[in-house]
């Protein structure tokens, strides 16, 4: 259950941005995950409701966008897609490989409230704030 | 409004981590990140490791578990210094609890620090301390399809310690099948065969540790 960490250094980063922006409510909270990471779907769920109860970001929806991996080839460089156990190049059989993309555990983005919103989209943080 | 962040999560993580690697390189430090599960030998192993390089290095544990000091009494009654970290129930290491642990250790006389994690194949892979290597051991018993069960842990290692080889007659562990899938998901870390407790194949895994404390 180490998503309990994940999710305090989520709710601890968006809770500051949404802050600064002078936010009142956090809608949604959109994650890269990689695949070679350890991070389970449910789990996070599971901590990200229990811990963010009584936040800005009570009630948010997060989104996870799971990043599958891709590895280079330190012999042939070419680059390869591959799952989470074969990393050995398809091209030219090499065990020398590096993984580029599959372990990111990053926040995208997120939408926030802005207490003058009223729910129009195209108003900017200058607009607003009238 | 959407706010683009493109943040890491686990960046407070990651930038203490960043000043501990940095503290350990100016001290001419090792610092060595022990993975396992409960049981399979790290403490025998720790033990043995001291064993053998204690005469050249100065060496300090650092001992991780959700509760009780157990295992670094046992190191403790080696004449090593050891510092236990209890989690209260965390299931892996993080970057501050290790600095709390760190701070009451003389760093500019230690060569060596092993930190043993909690025991745990799982939730310590994502946290990096600032450890020069995550060393990751299995023992015979646990089986020969721990790597496909749980790749992750095997991924992140710099090496791979095989521990109660001299249990393989009584278990049935294929040990081609589980090098063939360690060398799949990690096709650089050296797979190191070892009894602990008997000290066969101790030797090997001492001798390219010290190899990376004398660069330290």
């Amino acid at each position: 259950m180490h998503e309990m960490s994940i999710v305090s250094g989520v709710l601890d980063a968006v809770g500051q941005s949404a802050r600064a922006a002078g936010a009142t409510r956090v809608l949604k909270i959109s994650l890269r995950v990689g695949v070679m990471t350890e991070v389970v779907d449910e789990a996070l769920e599971f901590a990200f409701e229990a811990l963010s109860e009584g936040t800005i970001c009570d009630g948010a929806e997060l989104s996870v966008t799971k990043i599958e991996p891709k590895s280079m080839c330190l012999e042939c460089f070419e680059e390869f897609a591959h799952d989470r156990f074969h990393r050995c190049c398809p091209h030219c059989g090499s065990y020398e490989t590096q993984l580029l993309e599959g372990r990111e555990l990053e926040i995208e983005s997120i939408e926030v409230d802005l207490p003058d919103d009223a729910g129009s989209d195209g108003l900017s943080d200058g607009e607003a704030g009238v | 409004m959407q706010i683009e962040m493109h943040k890491p999560i686990l960046d407070k993580n990651d930038a203490l981590a960043a000043q501990l690697r940095q503290r350990f390189a100016e001290n001419h430090v090792y610092v060595v990140d022990l993975l396992a599960s409960p049981g399979s030998g790290k403490t025998s192993t720790i033990l043995a490791t001291i064993d053998a390089l204690r005469d050249e290095f100065n060496i300090a544990v650092i001992e991780g578990d959700i509760a009780s000091s157990v295992d670094a009494e046992k190191i403790k009654a080696q004449g090593i210094p050891a510092v236990q970290i209890n989690t209260g129930g965390a299931c892996h290491l993080e970057s501050a609890m290790l600095k709390r642990a760190i701070d009451v250790l003389d760093l500019e006389r230690l060569d060596l620090i092993i930190v043993e994690n909690v025991g745990n194949l799982v939730c310590p892979t994502d946290f990096d301390l600032g450890e020069n290597a995550k060393i990751m051991i299995l023992s015979v018993p646990e089986g020969d399809d721990k790597p496909l069960k749980y790749p992750g842990i095997f991924q992140v290692s710099d090496a791979v310690i095989l521990n109660k080889v001299d249990t393989l007659p009584v278990f049935d562990f294929d040990r081609e099948a589980f090098e063939t899938s360690v060398r799949e998901l990690n096709p650089t870390a050296p797979l190191f065969p070892i009894a602990a407790t008997k000290g066969d194949g101790v030797e090997e895994w001492a001798s390219w540790l010290a190899d990376r404390i004398r660069e330290a």
